[in-house]
């Protein structure tokens, strides 16, 4: 009987070896590429990487940051870069996220291309700004009962350079939800001229691998890893008036835009309306009614979709777009800057066409 | 039969009368998955035949000389996975290398044939009829090119399916599995042709 049992675990365990001896064997040979160059923008940079990797990982690895969202995976489209020479044909995996005009110039999704030939690439020159943070955990502050404040000291560099509104990507390290590092982009809260710190606002998501590490496991003095600047989403220079629209985390953002404007006195009509569903979900309002003192001409119009009778509430009431139609009658004149959910940021932006914002004065950061 | 004619009966009767996928309904799932391009289902096809012809005899050594002298036959199940799934894996790594065309068109599908139970169902059948080496070798490639024919057929039809008009609660899954039917008939009359199980 343990003979048998002993023979059968032998014979099994044998097998396994032999093949995995021959997977090492093939890994090594026709699974190792060698070095191969990557040079980026007509050889403003040149890297030598190990071949068979993705874009996106290689990059990575050379300091370069391409802004992704989904670390990776192919789920989240944002990854994009354009091989100016070399590469293959698309896999299947990539086409659902390029368009045909894309198509044309070969804009790729690094994270499924694949480094195998040496490849030339072109990336936005403000992605070479892009730098990697070793960052220390300050304070964490429970701004409502879903959404923390994380303040970000940061260590190594110690400045960062950012226009009010960009965003960061913070890397959650492996653990108990996750069987690799991840990364997840937040906008900064903070302001400009904080240069030292980062400030993010990070609303619990059931199940998300970040929000759930960031509300249940990071403690205050942990080191944490952080990369950025990234994004379009910053204050336009111009004397247009300014209306911003946000929900929930979408506050972050906002408030470094107001921050910024009241820091270099920027005399500009500003409306900023603040959606949320009852009182608790409202934070910093005393902040932002301290602004209207200090930023010229501004006004912070908070609203609540389904105030509770114990709430008291005073102030405005319903959908976010309603009370936008009641004190914007005239946006010819007009930005305007979103921050929230995909549904709130479509709904808003139509109301914002019918009060006559031109479309591409509208900039918006959904999440 | 002749022994020596016997592997070539089996190699014909196994595209024809005996379809793996036809008549033993295995391989379904990239059966109907893969079939709506007919590049990419001959890529699959081939990649298909390819694994067939070559784990069938592979996996007939292995359970000749390692799984009988120790009387381990019932671990087949499991050994037969893992040879598969290696070689599949080496096979996709090869694939990737040195084809970067085929790497491309069957790109995320080439992992599904490591599931394909088409793959699987050939080395159990090859040790249910007590095969030699040289006819399970036939008996995978016929397999495997049965399992080709079907799936090239059936995305050929699929090609003008697209153009066809459809009732809309036929369309997609529903039709295909009507046409999978209709094939299986017509390949049964090849049946009286060579009969060998």
């Amino acid at each position: 009987m343990l003979t048998a049992l002993l023979v059968s675990v032998g014979i099994i365990s044998l097998i396994a070896v032999f093949l995995a001896l021959l997977m090492v064997i093939a890994d090594a040979t026709i699974g190792n590429y060698g070095k191969v160059k990557i040079s980026i923008n007509n050889g403003a940079k040149e890297l030598d990487v190990q071949g068979g990797q993705p874009l996106l990982k290689a990059l990575n690895q050379e300091g370069v940051f391409i802004p992704s969202a989904c670390g990776g995976r192919g789920s989240c489209g944002l990854c994009k870069v354009r091989v100016v020479q070399g590469g293959g044909a698309y896999l299947p995996t990539e086409l659902p996220w390029i368009s045909a005009d894309e198509q044309k110039l070969n804009v790729r999704l690094s994270c499924q291309f694949k480094v195998k030939t040496d490849i030339s690439i072109a990336v936005p020159e403000e992605l070479f700004s892009v730098r990697q943070f070793s960052t220390t955990v300050e304070s964490i502050k429970d701004l409502t009962h879903d959404i923390k404040e994380v303040r970000l000291k940061l260590d190594d560099p110690e400045i960062i350079e950012a226009k009010a509104g960009q965003f960061i990507q913070f890397q959650v390290p492996e653990y108990e939800n996750s069987d690799e590092p991840v990364y997840r982009a937040y906008s900064m809260a903070s302001s400009p001229s904080d240069n030292r710190h980062v400030e993010l606002e990070i609303r619990l998501v059931p199940n998300g691998i970040c929000t759930t590490y960031v509300h249940k496991f990071l403690k205050v003095g942990e080191t944490v890893t952080v990369n950025g600047p990234y994004g379009d989403f910053y204050l336009r220079d111009s004397d247009r008036d300014v209306i911003c629209i946000a929900g929930g985390s979408g506050m972050a953002p906002i408030k470094s835009i107001l921050m910024d404007m009241a820091e270099r006195n920027i005399q500009r009509k500003t409306m900023y309306f603040f959606g949320a569903r009852s009182k608790r979900d409202l934070f910093l309002t005393e902040e932002m009614h301290d602004l209207e003192t200090r930023l010229h001409d501004f006004t912070f119009i908070p609203a609540l979709s389904e105030p509770k009778s114990e709430d008291n509430w005073t102030g405005e009431t319903g959908m976010i777009t309603d009370v936008v139609r009641k004190h914007v009658t005239n946006g010819a004149n007009s930005e305007a800057y979103l921050c929230g959910s995909p549904g709130m940021i479509d709904a808003c932006v139509q109301v914002l066409k019918e009060l006559k914002v031109p479309e591409d004065r509208i900039f918006y950061d959904k999440f | 039969m002749s022994e020596l004619l016997f592997p070539v009966a089996v190699f014909f009767a196994s595209i024809f009368t005996s379809n793996i996928l036809l008549t033993n309904y295995l391989g379904m799932c990239s059966f109907l998955a893969v079939s709506k391009e007919l590049e990419t289902s001959a890529g699959l096809g081939i990649a298909v035949t390819f694994v067939l012809a070559l784990t069938t005899p592979l996996n007939w050594l292995v359970y000749r000389y390692l799984l009988v002298p120790f009387s381990l036959e019932y671990l087949r199940f499991i050994v037969f996975i893992i040879v598969i799934a290696a070689f599949v894996q080496l096979l996709e790594m090869a694939i990737e290398r040195y084809s970067e065309g085929l790497y491309y068109s069957l790109g995320i599908f080439l992992p599904l044939i490591t599931v394909n139970c088409a793959i699987l169902g050939a080395s159990l059948f090859m040790v249910i009829r007590n095969y030699t080496f040289v006819t399970s070798f036939f008996f995978g490639l016929g397999s495997g090119l049965g399992w080709l024919l079907a799936i090239v057929s059936m995305a050929g039809i699929r090609m003008r399916l697209k153009t066809a008009k459809i009732p809309y609660g036929l369309e997609g899954a529903g039709i295909s599995l009507v046409i999978a039917g209709f094939m299986a008939m017509a390949f049964m009359g090849f049946s009286g042709m060579i009969a060998v199980s």
